[in-house]
């Protein structure tokens, strides 16, 4: 296509929308409103699941030996529990170490206070694995695991934690799914509704059109302009308003929900917003396009 | 440049809108098509400008197949053909310059050569001051003169002239058909589908008269032999 056809078209785009301000408009709302939600959605489900990843990672199992074990076991066992698909790593803590840790938290700046126990370390049965775990769903068959292995006494596993958070996580991720498919199709439904209005006004011009040989492209070209304007306007929008709520939001829910500041790790502006612009660009305008494509196929037999 | 051979076209159970046509149309011709409504001329339009498919025949346009045409060809048939309405069919919300260059606009001709030949258009059909009305300010003979320069901007080989004045009064019928006589004489086929009896008459051309889908006459020189 010329250059000069393409900016006909464009051109012709726009006076579509102008000639049709109140149904543009309330298109671009409509899809507006889509993108935001979709936005939100997005925001909300990488946070909640970055959340999970960290929690995740600091989710692990805790095992103990039987007092008599030899070292020559506890590297044995190390390099076997390591090898399992479940293990994202795992520390070894010996007896020393963990009164060394103990001494710390309990004792503090009164260090004195722990020299009574200098040769006699009352963790002496205390060193440990602490196994960091890839998936939170795999804890229970971790467990399983260790609990037969020779050599461990006791196996500590946070109890239900693991599987309710993954659960929630996915069940947030199927809603927000089906949502996000409603809102597209009311979003191509409108789309398609604005440029059936254009192209019934158009009637007239389209038929004349026809008659002069414009190729069926050259008839399309306005419509599928005013479709992708249409779309990537209901994008922009969102996005700029999301740009700017984003930190307040994430400000407002720790100033107001303090408990969450442990657990609450938010994403940075920027990492959202570098897939979610994309996203919300190809959403907009492919729903414009679509839109009017698909309208086009049923209102203009060219 | 226009043969229809043995061309029928039915649209359901019932009789065929056009039954067994055959016409030959040679180039430069001037060819009035006369016949009451319902006779079948609107049909026969609409099978030169492949909007609809004959049911049986076969149709060549300036030397293109129809039968066989793509779809994505249909354009460019349809850039051989000018036409002209009863009722103008003229852009409302643009003036006269813009409606006779959105002929060109469509067919993708380049902004210069539109500025160029707009003007020398109007002017050929008298319009050359007008170029700033809209189509409502203009009297029935003047938007005709319109719609001839919008299809003939292009040099379309042919002109299909749907009951050209139809909505005219006298006068400005026979300005119309004096301005087709002259198209005609620059070499443009020139095909007038009419009920004028008047200007059949007078005008002494080639007449083909069509009767309930079939030929009753095809005169060289000839008036308006069809009465009621």
């Amino acid at each position: 296509m010329k250059i000069k056809t393409l900016l006909y078209n464009i051109q012709q785009g726009i006076v579509n929308i102008k000639r049709n301000k109140l149904f543009s408009l309330a298109s671009v709302a409509t899809i507006a409103i889509c993108i935001f939600l979709i936005g939100m959605f997005y925001a909300v489900v990488v946070n909640f699941n970055y959340m999970i990843d960290t929690l995740e990672s600091r989710l692990c199992v805790t095992t103990f030996f039987d007092a008599d074990i030899s070292q020559e076991r506890v590297e044995e066992l190390k390099n076997d529990i390591s090898k399992r698909v479940e293990v994202s790593k795992i520390d070894y803590t010996s007896a020393e170490e963990a009164w060394e840790k103990y001494k710390e938290i309990y004792f503090g700046d009164k260090a004195e206070l722990a020299e009574g126990f200098k040769d006699d370390n009352p963790l002496a049965d205390s060193a440990s694995f602490t196994i960091y775990l890839n998936d939170a769903e795999m804890q229970d068959t971790l467990v399983k695991y260790l609990e037969q292995l020779e050599g461990i006494r006791q196996v500590n596993a946070s109890a239900n934690t693991a599987s309710t958070l993954s659960d929630f996580g996915k069940l947030a991720g199927y809603v927000s799914v089906a949502l996000i498919a409603v809102l597209l199709a009311v979003g191509v439904f409108l789309i398609g509704n604005t440029v059936m209005i254009g192209i019934t006004v158009r009637k007239e011009e389209i038929g004349i059109m026809k008659l002069m040989g414009a190729t069926d492209f050259f008839i399309r070209a306005p419509f599928m302009v005013e479709g992708l304007m249409i779309g990537l306007a209901g994008a922009i929008i969102p996005l700029l308003v999301l740009y700017l709520l984003y930190n307040r939001i994430i400000g407002y829910l720790l100033s107001q929900f303090r408990s969450l500041e442990t657990v609450a790790v938010f994403l940075s502006t920027q990492e959202v917003f570098k897939v979610l612009t994309p996203m919300a660009l190809i959403i907009g305008g492919g729903i414009g396009l679509f839109g009017s494509i698909v309208t086009m196929r049923k209102h203009l037999r060219v | 440049m226009i043969i229809l051979e043995n061309v029928s076209k039915s649209y359901s159970a019932g009789a065929p809108a056009i039954n067994d046509i055959s016409i030959h149309i040679e180039k430069g011709e001037f060819v009035f098509i006369v016949g009451d409504s319902g006779a079948g001329k609107s049909t026969l339009m609409k099978l030169m400008l492949k909007e609809l498919e004959p049911t049986t025949g076969k149709i060549y346009i300036n030397g293109k197949f129809l039968n066989k045409m793509k779809r994505r060809k249909v354009p460019m048939l349809r850039r051989d053909i000018g036409m002209v309405f009863q009722n103008f069919r003229l852009l409302n919300d643009r003036n006269v310059y813009d409606n006779v260059a959105f002929a060109q606009r469509v067919v993708e001709v380049p902004s210069k050569v539109i500025r160029r030949k707009v003007p020398a258009m109007l002017s050929m059909v008298g319009l050359a001051q007008k170029y700033k009305s809209y189509p409502r300010e203009l009297s029935g003979g003047e938007q005709q003169r319109v719609a001839l320069a919008r299809a003939l901007i292009n040099n379309p080989p042919i002109l299909l002239a749907d009951e050209p004045t139809g909505n005219l009064d006298p006068k400005n019928s026979w300005e119309i058909m004096n301005l087709l006589d002259e198209i005609n004489k620059r070499g443009t086929t020139v095909v007038v589908v009419t009920h004028n009896r008047e200007i059949v008459d007078a005008m002494q051309k080639r007449v083909i008269t069509i009767q309930k889908g079939i030929i009753v006459s095809d005169e060289r020189k000839g008036g308006y032999i069809y009465e009621n």
